[in-house]
């Protein structure tokens, strides 16, 4: 799995929990800042990202995953 | 200290009739049954296959997104809102927004999403309940909604009385603005329970019609045919307001809110009082409030679900209380019983029936029962001059609320 196929894969999730433009995923941008994404959109977007690549993002990361690009890394990491 | 006038300046309402009050109050006055089959799955096995549901889904008004932090009750609340804000111009009236108060409610609260949620934790288990689940369920939740869409800020109530709640709603609001802590307040009611488990618990009470294949016959207040209430589902929102605020923003004014009762039966958990003791001394205490002679109480839009005892031990009351000369009505034979919302959506049926002159039928009363001994406007519409009318409503718990509403 590539960096840009995750970042992909995050804005499907995006789209599906938030309504947030797949165009306007990228990876400096920041979820709660740029996109719009509420706290507790933030929490389904973490499940579904644990789905979605077969990792485990623990409760005190999440608070590290300030951008889309934040989370590809870690993703990339643990995938 | 003089208490000061409270005015309606808006009207929202989403129910079986009509996705908005314009199109709600033209099919009430053409006597239009929004009871119909229930279609889905899960009705098959139920007792009561029937019930009023929404003319138009929320998700025809609101975004997929929205809808998925909302329990179908906050959807109802945010679009009736919506039309009550639009209606009363205070979108541009630079309102300060910490005199701006909430007061809305529901009976029974988010029981669709607490029941969806408990089926995802049985099959999928803690991690996959929504972290909007507590925000979707609580009873608090459609009021905390609309306060935050509209920023209010005197403060943010949900006062729940079972099938009493949309007319209590109304008179905390008013409550709220004669004691100052408010110049406007969103009030109002709102409920979404069609779901198997309220209709079969309504249902092992033998409170429901099982009219299962007439469906717009079966809410029949008064009429001897009658064999219990039909669920509906909806919401009613109406924007109180002081009314020398009103007055010097130039606000549209439908009509006064004069005066409310609210008492408390201590008889029964469920059952009415047979003789309507406790609504009487409701009714009379808003007669008391509103400071307007019985006689010119010209029309009382009555709880009337459709039971056997209650719709009768309410015609005892309002006798007692009015004497024989008001015009009832029980829009319910339309509507269906929206618990929560009922208060709400009758007090606006109300408002518009002096506005219009006209009391909208009481349908299906075919064959009224003996003890009906007050002059109904059955079958078809009535019109007449209303210079002031009653709204009753009666929750589980033994509450009464009644309101008097008049002309501007």
């Amino acid at each position: 799995m590539t960096k840009d196929e995750i970042v992909a894969g995050l804005a499907e999730i995006l789209e599906e929990v938030a309504g947030v433009n797949p165009d306007d995923v990228t990876e400096e941008k920041s979820f709660t800042e740029d996109l719009d994404v509420d706290s507790l959109s933030m929490v389904e977007v973490v499940v579904a990202a644990e789905e979605k690549f077969g990792v485990k993002i623990p409760d005190d990361e999440v608070q590290n995953l300030k951008t889309v690009g934040d989370a590809a890394d870690f993703v990339l990491k643990q995938a | 200290m003089t208490k000061p006038d409270v005015v309606i300046t808006g009207l929202g309402a989403t129910t079986p009739l009509g996705g908005d009050v314009a199109s709600t109050w033209e099919a009430m006055l053409a006597g239009r049954s929004g009871v119909s089959k229930l279609t889905q799955e899960w009705a098959a096995q139920l007792p009561v296959r029937i019930a009023a549901q929404l003319a138009v889904e929320p998700s025809e008004v609101l975004d997929r997104i929205r809808l998925r932090k909302l329990d179908r009750s906050e959807a109802c609340a945010l679009i009736a809102a919506a039309e009550a804000w639009a209606d009363s111009g205070l979108a541009d009236a630079g309102l300060d927004k910490e005199r701006l108060g909430v007061v809305v409610g529901s009976g029974i609260g988010g029981a669709q999403t607490l029941l969806a949620q408990d089926d995802i934790l049985e099959a999928s288990g803690p991690r996959k309940v929504s972290p909007h689940t507590v925000p979707m369920l609580m009873p608090n939740g459609p009021a905390a909604f609309v306060g935050l869409e509209y920023g209010a800020k005197a403060g943010v109530h949900a006062p729940t009385s079972a099938c009493a709640t949309g007319a209590e709603a109304i008179a905390w609001g008013l409550d709220m603005i004669r004691a100052g802590r408010a110049d406007v307040v969103i009030a109002g009611g709102v409920e979404a329970v069609i779901h198997p488990l309220p209709i079969a618990g309504f249902a092992s009470m033998r409170a429901m019609s099982t009219r299962n294949d007439d469906p717009e016959r079966a809410s029949r207040p008064w009429d001897k045919g009658r064999d219990g209430f039909v669920l509906g589902e909806g919401g009613g929102i109406v924007i109180l307001e002081r009314a020398d605020h009103a007055l010097a923003r130039g606000a549209t004014i439908y009509g006064r809110l004069a005066g409310a009762g609210m008492t408390s039966d201590g008889y029964d958990i469920v059952q009415p009082h047979p003789e309507s003791e406790g609504g009487g001394r409701a009714m009379l205490a808003a007669l008391r409030d509103s400071g307007i002679a019985a006689v010119d109480v010209m029309h009382v839009n009555a709880h009337a679900t459709s039971t056997p005892v209650g719709d009768m031990a309410e015609i005892l009351g309002v006798r007692r209380v009015l004497g024989d000369h008001p015009v009832l009505t029980a829009t319910k034979s339309m509507t269906g019983h929206l618990l929560g919302a009922a208060g709400a959506l009758e007090s606006i049926a109300t408002i518009l029936s002096i506005r219009d002159s006209v009391i909208p039928p009481t349908i299906n009363l075919d064959d009224p029962d003996d003890a009906l001994t007050l002059d109904v406007a059955a079958l078809k519409a009535r019109h007449m001059q209303i210079p002031a009318a009653l709204n009753n409503s009666f929750g589980f718990g033994g509450h009464n609320v009644a309101l008097i509403f008049s002309r501007a």
